[in-house]
């Protein structure tokens, strides 16, 4: 057992943390903002050329890498704050259905949960993923087919535009052969690492301000209360990091278009994992706000979209009511 | 990152199941928890059978007398000594993991031959006095006095929450040499013979009632100046540096008992309705999802461990977070048991003092299914989880001082 990353996992992290502080900062993310709209499809296209879609798909313009790979790589989307489905498109790219140059891709399950059903960015959208849980089937829809049955809506997140299907979906393409719980959680331990990246920023954007920021003639965040709120945001993303990197292990460790079911064991995993991002991720940018005080609930301050991300990605792919069940389920 | 066993370490795992497998059904019954002679002899008997197949001190390095196992393999002797339901380090706590290591790394080699091989054997028993009823999270405030006299020290004062003193031979004692030093640089660390005249020994009776550890008081003691474990008023210095023997296995076998005691819950509240409570399910699900990660981070620092880290900081993570998953288990439990949960002795059981005598065993402890009582007992001996070994909010201040860097503040 060595649970360390490799030197090549390593380098894969820095030169991605890197490559994204360039193409997404602090400026491009805020003009994001102001924009609003569509997916930005020149940022897309480059993500693309820099292979964040591309570590799993198959054929030459696929990178060879796994999970253990993609969560390093989402880890850091997250802490960027990358917009757009990031997750969908990489399963997509995953499973060679989408252009490996520029393809942007959404997914929906069916029966979806409560509320109505939500995609993000349809329009935008190449392609449409169905995944038909009762089926246990995979289906491919024109996204201009289910823009028919679909009204714009005002989401939360100013950075996630939201489209709500209205209708009932036409069929689409089934694709033979897909594991649709393996997909599910694929895509649920990948929305569980951007959690990660989004909670490692809300450590770092809340430490930064609590040791520049000074009240009764000191820091704040020399004042225990403040610090131990900040150990407690560390407290929590430690193990979900570590718990969201095994469970990428252990689904590697199973081959990827294996029809026999997930291990039990590998899905409860995924399902812990999230849970704890999303906890991570949701209460840390609650604790972010906290300590940056009356200016954390500005407009003008970042901790809006750190707060609003991570209820958005809790709530994409398997959300803390599927998990904690799933969970029960192996116990 | 490899979660696999490497081949060295499949052998290490398959050797030890098969030499459990062949071992603990010759054990002798373990003894009543308030027989303290009595546990004393099954910890040392244990402790011996370790020594005798080659396993004690796996994590000791070889010139110490240990096996010098990686702290991979010492994880995996964690892992599987507590699957099979293999008796605890018990009264050997002290000796194996504190003091040990201690005199393994700054002892002479006269000290180190005197005292390490017993405590390999299973043949003495150590204790630890550090804390005082004044120096509690703030150890280095201890005030216990030791004054040179001649080839002595007289040592005065008082230690509490002494485990296992009532059986130890040896202490491993702080004690202030220097009064006008700077606080930590006043401290001797010395080894004090249990029967020495001058030291008594004072059960304390914790609120689930059971007598777990002891005070301390030291009446004038003459202690050897030979006893003493490195430099004089370097004692801090000395406890500090077996730290770096901690290999972010402290409570390794406690995460697999806790994923298994969640099994046994899940098993209960199936059997008893309370399943069908939904937020009382996800609840319990939810924590076996934080029991599979705090073992996950386990196996992450052992890795760190290995490869020359010292997971100081991510030990302070990890023991804030288990010892709160490990009191959550017992409330969940008690909400699984309902009124159960105020109870002693079972309901429909022949006496309110089962619990203190024959029901609360290793036995109990390893059974498929619990009594009412042995929930509670566990219920009520967890909330030392948060206190003992560095509470939440000293765990909470490393954290925010060493992983984060924020500034000292006027309380700590």
């Amino acid at each position: 057992m060595d649970f360390r990353l490799t030197v090549d996992q390593r380098q894969l992290q820095t030169a991605t943390r890197e490559l994204l502080a360039g193409r997404f900062g602090r400026e491009r993310l805020r003009a994001a903002v102001d924009a609003g709209g569509p997916l930005d499809r020149a940022l897309w296209a480059q993500l693309h050329a820099a292979g964040l879609f591309a570590l799993r798909a198959p054929g030459a313009s696929g990178l060879g890498l796994g999970l253990a790979e993609a969560v390093l790589v989402f880890e850091e989307a997250g802490r960027a704050l990358l917009p757009g489905p990031l997750v969908a498109t990489e399963l997509a790219a995953a499973l060679g259905l989408v252009s490996a140059a520029d393809g942007v891709a959404g997914l929906v399950r069916l029966p979806h949960g409560r509320g109505p059903l939500l995609v993000e960015q349809l329009p935008s959208l190449d392609l449409l993923l169905v995944l038909d849980s009762t089926a246990g089937e995979l289906r491919l829809l024109e996204p201009r087919v289910a823009a028919a049955v679909a009204r714009p809506v005002r989401g939360v997140d100013p950075l996630t535009p939201l489209w709500e299907l209205t209708g009932p979906l036409p069929p689409g393409r089934p694709v033979i052969g897909t594991d649709t719980a393996r997909l599910w959680a694929e895509g649920t331990l990948l929305t569980a690492a951007l959690q990660l990246g989004l909670a490692a920023r809300a450590v770092e954007s809340a430490v930064g301000y609590a040791r520049q920021r000074e009240q009764f003639g000191r820091p704040i965040g020399a004042f225990q209360a403040v610090q131990h709120l900040c150990a407690d945001m560390v407290g929590r993303l430690e193990p979900a990091r570590v718990a969201v990197r095994a469970a990428a292990v252990l689904l590697d460790a199973g081959p990827r278009l294996d029809l026999a079911a997930l291990d039990p064991a590998a899905r409860a995993e995924v399902a812990g994992a999230k849970l704890l991002a999303d906890e991570a991720a949701v209460r840390g940018a609650r604790d972010c706000l906290q300590i940056h005080g009356g200016m954390g609930f500005t407009w003008e301050a970042d901790v809006q979209l750190l707060l609003k991300r991570a209820w958005v990605w809790q709530g994409g792919f398997a959300g803390p009511h599927e998990c904690a069940e799933e969970l029960a389920a192996q116990l | 990152m490899d979660l696999s066993d490497s081949p060295a370490e499949a052998a290490f795992r398959r050797g030890l199941r098969d030499w459990l497998g062949k071992t603990l059904p010759e054990l002798p019954p373990p003894p009543d928890p308030a027989d303290w002679p009595g546990r004393r002899a099954y910890d040392t008997g244990w402790q011996r059978r370790l020594h005798d197949a080659g396993y004690a001190g796996v994590h000791w390095p070889v010139e110490a007398g240990g096996s010098g196992a990686t702290p991979a393999e010492h994880l995996i002797y964690l892992e599987e000594t507590e699957r099979a339901g293999a008796p605890y380090v018990g009264a050997n706590f002290v000796g194996l993991l504190h003091a040990g290591p201690t005199i393994a790394a700054e002892g002479s080699p006269e000290q180190r031959r005197r005292y390490l091989p017993p405590i390999l054997r299973g043949e003495e028993i150590w204790c630890q006095g550090f804390s005082e009823p004044g120096a509690g999270s703030d150890l280095a405030a201890l005030r216990t006095r030791a004054v040179r006299d001649g080839d002595s020290y007289v040592v005065s004062g008082s230690k509490i929450w002494t485990s296992h003193a009532e059986v130890a031979d040896w202490c491993e004692l702080l004690v202030r040499t220097d009064p006008e030093a700077p606080r930590h640089h006043g401290i001797s660390w010395l080894v004090l013979p249990m029967d020495a005249p001058g030291v008594t020994v004072r059960p304390l009776r914790t609120l689930a009632g059971t007598t777990e550890f002891a005070e301390l008081f030291l009446d004038e003691v003459r202690v050897p100046v030979g006893n003493r474990v490195g430099a004089e008023n370097d004692g801090w210095r000395v406890t500090m540096v077996t730290l770096s023997f901690e290999r972010g296995t402290a409570f390794a076998g406690e995460v697999v008992a806790g994923r298994r005691t969640l099994g046994r819950l899940a098993r209960l509240a199936r059997d008893n309705g309370a399943w069908t409570d939904g937020g009382l399910r996800r609840r319990i699900g939810t924590l076996a999802g934080e029991f599979t990660a705090l073992w996950r981070l386990v196996q992450w620092n052992v890795s760190e461990a290995g490869a020359g880290g010292v997971p100081g900081a991510g030990a302070s993570v990890f023991k804030l977070r288990f010892s709160q998953a490990r009191q959550e288990l017992y409330d969940l439990a008690a909400e699984v048991l309902g009124s159960g949960a105020l109870l002693l002795s079972e309901p429909d059981g022949d006496g309110a003092e089962a619990w203190t005598a024959e029901a609360w065993t290793a036995e109990a402890w390893t059974a498929e299914a619990w009594t009412a009582e042995a929930w509670t007992m566990q219920r009520l001996q967890g909330l030392s989880y948060t206190i003992a070994a560095g509470t939440s909010q000293i765990q909470r201040d490393i954290v925010a001082r060493r992983v984060l860097g924020l500034p000292r503040s006027g309380g700590n």
